[in-house]
């Protein structure tokens, strides 16, 4: 990250409610333009609500989010997705109902710059021999690639990657990661949501830690070293 | 006369050609309900009066107005679709998230409201919609009538096309996906909203198309719908609530089969539908074409 990088995102005192349930209470959060920066934080610590309130995926909050020098925290999920914005959910998001491709094409270009769809099987290489497959017959190691490949057609510039790893072998965590990686020097921006600490602590610039709601820490990368057992603390289940 | 399986063949092959008529009809209508229940999840009982306002509407065209069937056929369709839409957007779009039954309910209550209200006006027994083919075909074993023979080859251009724009095309990926995972599709760009909107529009301007199409066939009366959609909901639960492939073959094929019940078994020509969409429910659940979720 070049140090004066423009703020893609930035986050003050965000809420978010389920219904009558408390999940978010008031985070604080930015990144920068090129950063990769992840979220950690155990079980229901509020990660995936952080990434559903900045697509708009979550009927009630409260609070500011900047997306560049828009304020985004009341506008409707297509609305955000048009800024640049792109999530790829922690259930995957696969639909049966389409095939690979179809999955692929699905989401419609909002700028231009991103990948063309060879690119994207270049990549994933899975992909481009299981294109006509019905996405959902998919191992859960290619669901994932799909998820992620077929927001990077869209020109969107800021990822919202959440837990990209969970229940994966570990050869495709490892591609998962050469992935994420190349998208990085490609220049996008990455938030990611891990539990994998190894994983994200061999990819990340900085980390934010959420606990009950809560942003409790930040670490940059280069102090990992020193904060370990805080980490694993924090963690710990 | 020749005779097949002991009947004889004019009956049988007129029968079977008045069947597919009448299938024709099922199957737009059930098309329509399918493609709604998809996207909304909402179960239109509203479907068949709005196939009477279909029929009304091109009769009140051609009588108030002096506009034809051709003017009929895509004007009707639009103005009953115009309804459908504000109808969802001021009503049915606050009970998505409860439970089937409102929805269920309010379109049931609102087809209450406007057959009362047309049979306050136009009385129960029906208006004559004028042909507009006079003449037809002398097969030798039956005499079919121009128009007739027109329908059956105009709805499966109808339910094709349609099926064609759903599973072909980008905008028919959107539904789909949408009627998946509506959130995420909205997360992708996508005015979620409006294409719900649109749907609904879609599958009640299909009712009002079928309504016109059966206007010079059936007599033009406000209690039209409520007799053909108690039959309509049973192709469409036979066929599989959420298939679109499934509506059209199970509703042609439901009016062959009313068709030949008139002939082998006439007493049971009203009730057979039931009967098989009873041993469907038994059989296969989600219907013959339906995917168990
Ligand atoms: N759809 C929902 N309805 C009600 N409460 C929810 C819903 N989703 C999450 N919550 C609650 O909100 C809180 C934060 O959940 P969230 O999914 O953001 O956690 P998370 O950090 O992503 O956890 P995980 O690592 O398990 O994915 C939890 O207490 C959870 O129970
Ligand atoms: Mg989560």
């Amino acid at each position: 990250m070049q140090p004066d990088a423009a703020i893609i995102l930035q986050i003050r005192g965000l809420h978010a409610f389920y219904g009558e349930s408390h999940a978010l209470h008031g985070i604080d959060l930015q990144v920068h333009e090129g950063e990769l920066v992840t979220l950690l934080g155990r079980n229901g610590a509020g990660k995936s609500t952080t990434l559903k309130c900045i697509m708009g995926a979550i009927p009630r909050r409260l609070g500011s989010i900047r997306l560049r020098d828009r304020e985004v925290v009341a506008a409707p999920s297509d609305r955000i997705a048009r800024l640049g914005a792109a999530w790829c959910p922690e259930h995957r998001g696969i639909f049966s109902s389409l095939t690979v491709e179809e999955n692929l094409l699905l989401p419609p270009v909002i700028a231009r710059g991103g990948l063309s769809v060879e690119e994207i099987y270049t990549l994933f290489p899975n992909l481009a021999e299981r294109r006509r497959s019905q996405g959902t017959r998919l191992s859960g190691g290619e669901q994932q690639m799909l998820a992620i490949g077929r927001i990077l057609r869209t020109g969107a510039r800021l990822l919202l990657l959440d837990e990209p790893t969970e229940g994966l072998a570990p050869v495709i965590v490892q591609k998962i990661g050469d992935a994420i990686r190349q998208l990085k020097t490609r220049g996008y921006t990455i938030l990611l949501v891990e539990q994998n600490f190894r994983f994200a602590a061999g990819i990340a610039d900085r980390h934010y830690v959420m606990e009950d709601g809560l942003v409790v820490d930040h670490v940059l990368a280069a102090d990992i070293g020193t904060a370990t057992d805080r980490l694993h603390e924090y963690l710990a289940v | 006369m020749d005779l097949i399986f002991g009947v004889p063949a004019p009956l049988l092959l007129g029968q079977l050609i008045l069947g597919l008529v009448n299938g024709a009809t099922y199957a737009i209508l059930s098309l329509g309900l399918a493609v709604i229940f998809g996207m909304l999840n909402v179960i239109n009982f509203a479907h068949g009066a709005q196939y009477m306002l279909g029929a009304f509407t091109a009769w009140m065209m051609a009588n108030w107005l002096g506009l034809g069937f051709w003017y009929a056929l895509f004007l009707a369709p639009l103005v009953v679709g115009a309804a459908g839409i504000v109808l969802e957007r001021v009503f049915l779009r606050h009970l998505y998230d409860k439970d089937h039954l409102f929805g269920l309910l309010f379109t049931f209550g609102a087809a209450m409201v406007v057959e009362g209200l047309f049979r306050y006006q136009f009385g129960s027994t029906g208006q004559r919609y004028a042909n507009p083919l006079p003449g037809g075909l002398q097969l030798g074993f039956m005499f079919l009538p121009y128009y007739r023979a027109l329908v059956v080859p105009a709805a499966l251009v109808v339910c094709f096309g349609t099926w064609f724009v759903i599973e072909r095309t980008q905008l028919g990926a959107y539904l789909r996906a949408a009627t998946e995972d509506p959130v995420l599709v909205r997360a992708f760009g996508i005015n979620v909203p409006v294409l719900i909107t649109l749907t609904y529009g879609f599958g009640v301007a299909l009712a009002a198309l079928a309504g016109v199409m059966a206007a010079p066939i059936q007599n033009v009366s406000p209690l039209m719908g409520a007799n053909v959609i108690i039959a309509v909901f049973a192709v469409v639960v036979i066929g599989g609530l959420n298939s679109i492939m499934g509506a059209i073959v199970t509703g042609f094929s439901l009016g062959v089969i009313e068709g030949l019940a008139k002939v082998f078994l006439p007493e049971t020509s009203d009730t057979v539908i039931f009967v098989i969409m009873a041993i469907v429910l038994f059989l296969r659940p989600a219907g013959l074409f339906g995917q168990e979720k």
